[in-house]
C-alpha cells in the first residue's frame, strides 16, 4: 500500500527524516542542484519567450516540475540511459544536452535535436508511453551485455492509461528487466485530471505487476534524488523494475497552445505556488548552509546569461535545405528517395529559402 | 541443392542468421518451447537458449516496440507476428517509431529489425487469420515490405531481411508452408529487393506475390492451352517496387493483370497499375487491371475459394484484357 509521498524536505525548507531514505546530498551538492534548478526554469521561460515572438512554433513548459526533473536526471550515472517523454527538459540538462539542441525539434527544424549516445538520452518521443517500450527493450539488450547499466524512462499521469504504458510494466516484470519507470504526475494530460486516468495513486499500480511503486513529493529535489538512486541502484543490482510517481504540478500550460483557464482552478495554482521545488532549497541553503544573497545572485546572473546564449543559438538556426527531408529516410538505397530528390532538383526548390 | 519446405527453409534461414551473428535475437509468442503456432522457429530456443529466442507475454506493441530498444542497443530482433490480424496492436510503434527513428535520429538509430508475417488466407482458419494487411506498411515511408513465394526465396530473403539496416515487413504465405521445393543454399541469385520472372511469356504480364505466384502459374497452363501466353513475375518486394524488371515485362507483353487478395482500393495492385502505366502508356493494349479480393472483411473461410483470386478469375481477368484488342 502506498501510503503519503515521500519527502526529505519540507515546503518551508525544513530537512524532515523518513525511515527508507535518508539525505545523502552534502551543500555543495544541494547548491548545485538548486543551480541547475534555476537555469532550467530561466531556460524554460527563455522558451515560451521565444515561442510568443514567433521564434518556436510550440513549447511545452516544464514549469514547477524542475525538482522531479533534475532531482532524477542528477540520480543517473553517465552510463545511465534515459528515455524522455517531451516535457524533460531539465534531464536533458542533468544529460549534458546542449539547450539549444532542445530547442531544435521546437524551432521545427529536426525531428530530434541530438545524438543520443553523445549524451546516453534517447530523443524525446511524442506518440504517449511508446518510449517505454523502448527503454524496457534497451534494458533487456542491457542484460544481455551483462552491463553495468539502469535504464530510466519518463512518462506522464495522462500517459500511463496507455496500452503501451501498462505493456511495458508487464515486460519489465516478466523479464526483471533493469528499468525505472519515473511517472510526473503533473496532474493533467492537457485538460483531463489525473482522476479520469485512475482511481487509486498511480504508484499503487505497480504492486499489481509485480514489483515496487514508489510515491514521492515530486517538488522536493532531495526526495526524488534518493528514491530514484535506489531505484536505479536496485536496477543495476539486478533487483529488478521499480515505479516512481513524482507528485507535482504543471505550474504551466500543457503547451504554448493550450488555455489551463478552461479547466483548473486558480485557487489550486496559488496553492502550489507555496509547494515552489526552488524556493525551498533556497530557503534550506540560506538557513542550515549559510550561502547567501551573492551566491543565488550569481546562479541568477549565470542562468541569465545561458538563457541569452539559447536565444542568440535559437534564432541562428536556419531552415536546412528542403533536399535533407530525404536525408535518412533508409539506410540502404530506395527508388522513391530518388525519385523524390530528383523531382524538388528539377523543381528548383532545392536551395535555403528565407 | 536440397529439397525442403518453406517452414523449414525458413527455420534454416533463421538458423544460419542467428549463427552469422550473435546479435541477433528472436522474438515471439510461443515461439520458443513450442516452436511457433507454425512450428518456423523449432528448435530454436534449444540450440541458441532463452535468451536469443525469446518467448515473450502476448502483447504485439511490446514484442515491437522493445525490438527496438534493443536496436538502440546494438541488436537485430526478429520478431513473429503470429498470424496477420494480431500485428494491428503493433501497428502504432511500427508507424510512429520503427518507421521514423532512423530519420529522427538523422541517422544515428539502426531499425535493422524483421517483422515476420504468416499472411493471406486459403486454410480454412476463423477470423483475423487471414489476412493481407501489406498495403498498410508498403505505404508507410520507412519500412519495407517483402513476400517469398517459395523455399529456395524463403531460405534467402529471411536472411537478406535480418542483414538489411532497414526495418522489414516480411510477408510468409502460410499456405504454402508446407509445400516443398529446391532450395540451393550456396547461392541466393537475387536481391531482397528484386523481382523475378518465374515465367516468360508474351501476351500478357501477371504480377502478384506470396501464395499467389504458384496460382498464377497455374494459371499461365490453362491460358496456354488457349494459346494465350502469360508472363508471370513473383513480385518479391513489395515495397520498393523493382519497376525496371516489371516494365520491361509490359513493354515487351502490352497487357498488365495484377493479382492480389487485399481489396483493391489502395492496393499494391493499385499503385502498380498507376506506376507501370506512367512508364509503359504507349506500349499498353488495355488498361491494367486487378484481380483482388473484393471489398468485404475476409469472409468466413467457407467463402474463402469465392473471394480469393482463382486460377478461374486471373483467366477471366486476361480474358478482359483481351476484349479490349480491335
Amino acid at each position: 500500500m502506498v501510503t503519503d509521498p515521500i519527502s526529505l524536505l519540507s515546503p518551508e525548507g525544513e530537512l524532515l527524516t523518513h525511515p527508507d531514505y535518508v539525505n545523502s546530498l552534502d551543500a555543495a551538492s544541494l547548491f548545485s542542484m538548486y543551480r541547475d534548478m534555476v537555469i532550467v526554469r530561466r531556460l524554460c521561460n527563455e522558451a515560451t519567450t521565444l515561442q510568443r515572438q514567433g521564434a518556436l512554433a510550440l513549447w511545452a513548459p516544464s514549469l514547477g516540475q524542475e525538482a522531479a526533473q533534475i532531482g532524477a536526471g542528477r540520480a543517473l550515472e553517465p552510463t545511465d540511459f534515459s528515455f524522455p517523454s517531451y516535457r524533460e527538459h531539465g534531464v536533458a540538462w542533468c544529460r549534458g544536452v546542449p539547450p539549444a539542441n532542445v530547442l531544435r525539434l521546437f524551432r521545427t527544424v529536426s525531428s530530434g535535436g541530438w545524438n543520443p549516445y553523445t549524451y546516453n538520452h534517447a530523443l524525446p518521443t511524442i506518440v504517449l508511453a511508446n518510449q517505454m517500450l523502448h527503454a524496457v527493450g534497451y534494458a533487456m539488450g542491457v542484460q544481455r551485455d551483462g552491463a553495468d547499466t539502469a535504464v530510466i524512462t519518463f512518462f506522464g499521469d495522462g500517459a500511463s492509461s496507455q496500452g503501451d504504458a501498462l505493456e511495458s510494466f508487464v515486460w519489465a516484470a516478466s523479464f526483471n528487466a533493469p528499468v525505472v519507470f519515473f511517472c510526473q504526475n503533473n496532474q493533467f494530460g492537457i485538460s483531463t485530471p489525473v482522476t479520469t486516468q485512475s482511481r487509486v495513486p498511480l504508484a499503487e499500480r505497480a504492486s499489481g505487476f509485480g514489483f515496487p511503486g514508489v510515491r514521492v513529493d515530486g517538488n522536493d529535489v532531495i526526495a526524488v534524488y534518493e528514491v530514484t538512486r535506489t531505484a536505479l541502484e536496485r536496477a543495476r543490482s539486478g533487483g529488478g523494475p521499480t515505479m516512481i510517481e513524482a507528485y507535482t504540478y504543471r505550474m504551466g500550460a500543457h503547451t504554448t497552445s493550450d488555455d489551463p483557464t478552461r479547466y483548473r482552478r486558480e485557487t489550486d495554482v496559488e496553492l502550489w505556488k507555496h509547494r515552489d521545488p526552488i524556493e525551498r532549497v533556497k530557503a534550506l541553503l540560506a538557513r542550515e548552509y549559510d550561502y547567501h544573497r551573492d551566491s543565488f545572485a550569481a546562479v541568477d546572473a549565470e542562468a541569465e546569461a545561458v538563457a541569452m546564449d539559447l536565444r542568440r543559438d535559437v534564432l541562428a538556426m536556419e531552415r536546412p535545405d528542403p533536399i535533407t527531408m530525404f536525408d535518412h529516410v533508409y539506410a540502404e538505397p530506395h527508388p522513391l528517395i530518388d525519385e523524390g530528390r530528383r523531382d524538388l532538383r528539377e523543381l528548383g526548390l532545392t536551395e535555403v529559402l528565407p | 541443392m536440397s529439397e525442403m519446405t518453406m517452414a523449414h527453409a525458413l527455420n534454416a534461414g533463421l538458423r544460419r542468421a542467428m549463427e552469422d551473428n550473435p546479435k541477433v535475437l528472436l522474438m515471439g509468442e510461443d515461439i520458443g518451447t513450442l516452436g511457433g503456432v507454425f512450428r518456423i522457429t523449432d528448435g530454436l530456443m534449444k540450440d541458441f537458449g532463452a535468451a536469443r529466442v525469446i518467448d515473450t507475454p502476448l502483447s504485439e506493441s511490446a514484442i515491437v516496440g522493445t525490438a527496438v530498444g534493443l536496436a538502440m542497443r546494438g541488436y537485430r530482433t526478429v520478431c513473429e507476428m503470429q498470424f496477420d490480424g494480431f500485428v494491428y496492436p503493433a501497428f502504432d510503434q511500427l508507424v510512429s517509431q520503427v518507421a521514423k527513428l532512423r530519420k529522427r535520429s538523422d541517422g544515428v538509430f539502426t531499425m535493422g529489425l524483421v517483422i515476420r508475417l504468416p499472411f493471406q488466407g486459403g486454410i480454412g482458419a476463423i477470423e483475423h487469420h487471414s489476412e493481407s494487411p501489406e498495403a498498410y506498411f508498403a505505404h508507410t515511408p520507412g519500412l519495407r515490405v517483402v513476400s517469398c513465394s517459395n523455399p529456395h526465396d524463403a531460405y534467402w530473403m529471411i536472411q537478406q531481411a535480418v542483414t538489411c539496416d532497414d526495418p522489414i515487413i516480411f510477408c510468409e504465405p502460410k499456405s504454402r508452408y508446407w509445400e516443398k521445393g529446391a532450395v540451393d543454399t550456396e547461392r541466393a541469385g537475387l536481391g531482397l529487393f528484386d523481382a523475378r520472372v518465374v515465367r516468360e511469356g508474351r501476351d500478357v504480364t501477371v504480377i502478384g506475390f506470396g501464395s499467389y505466384v504458384k496460382t498464377m502459374l497455374r494459371a499461365a497452363d490453362a491460358a496456354a492451352l488457349e494459346g494465350r501466353s502469360l508472363e508471370v513475375i513473383d513480385l518479391r518486394s513489395v515495397a520498393p517496387l523493382d519497376l525496371d524488371t516489371l516494365v520491361a515485362s509490359v513493354r515487351k507483353t502490352g497487357r498488365l493483370l495484377v493479382v492480389q487478395e487485399a481489396p483493391h482500393t489502395a492496393s499494391i495492385g493499385a499503385t502498380l497499375v498507376a506506376e507501370l502505366t506512367r512508364e509503359c502508356f504507349y506500349d499498353l493494349r488495355a488498361p491494367g487491371l486487378i484481380v483482388s479480393g473484393y471489398h468485404v472483411p475476409y469472409p468466413i473461410s467457407r467463402h474463402e475459394e469465392e473471394y480469393r483470386p482463382s486460377v478461374e478469375r486471373i483467366l477471366d481477368g486476361v480474358d478482359r484484357l483481351f476484349e479490349y484488342d480491335v
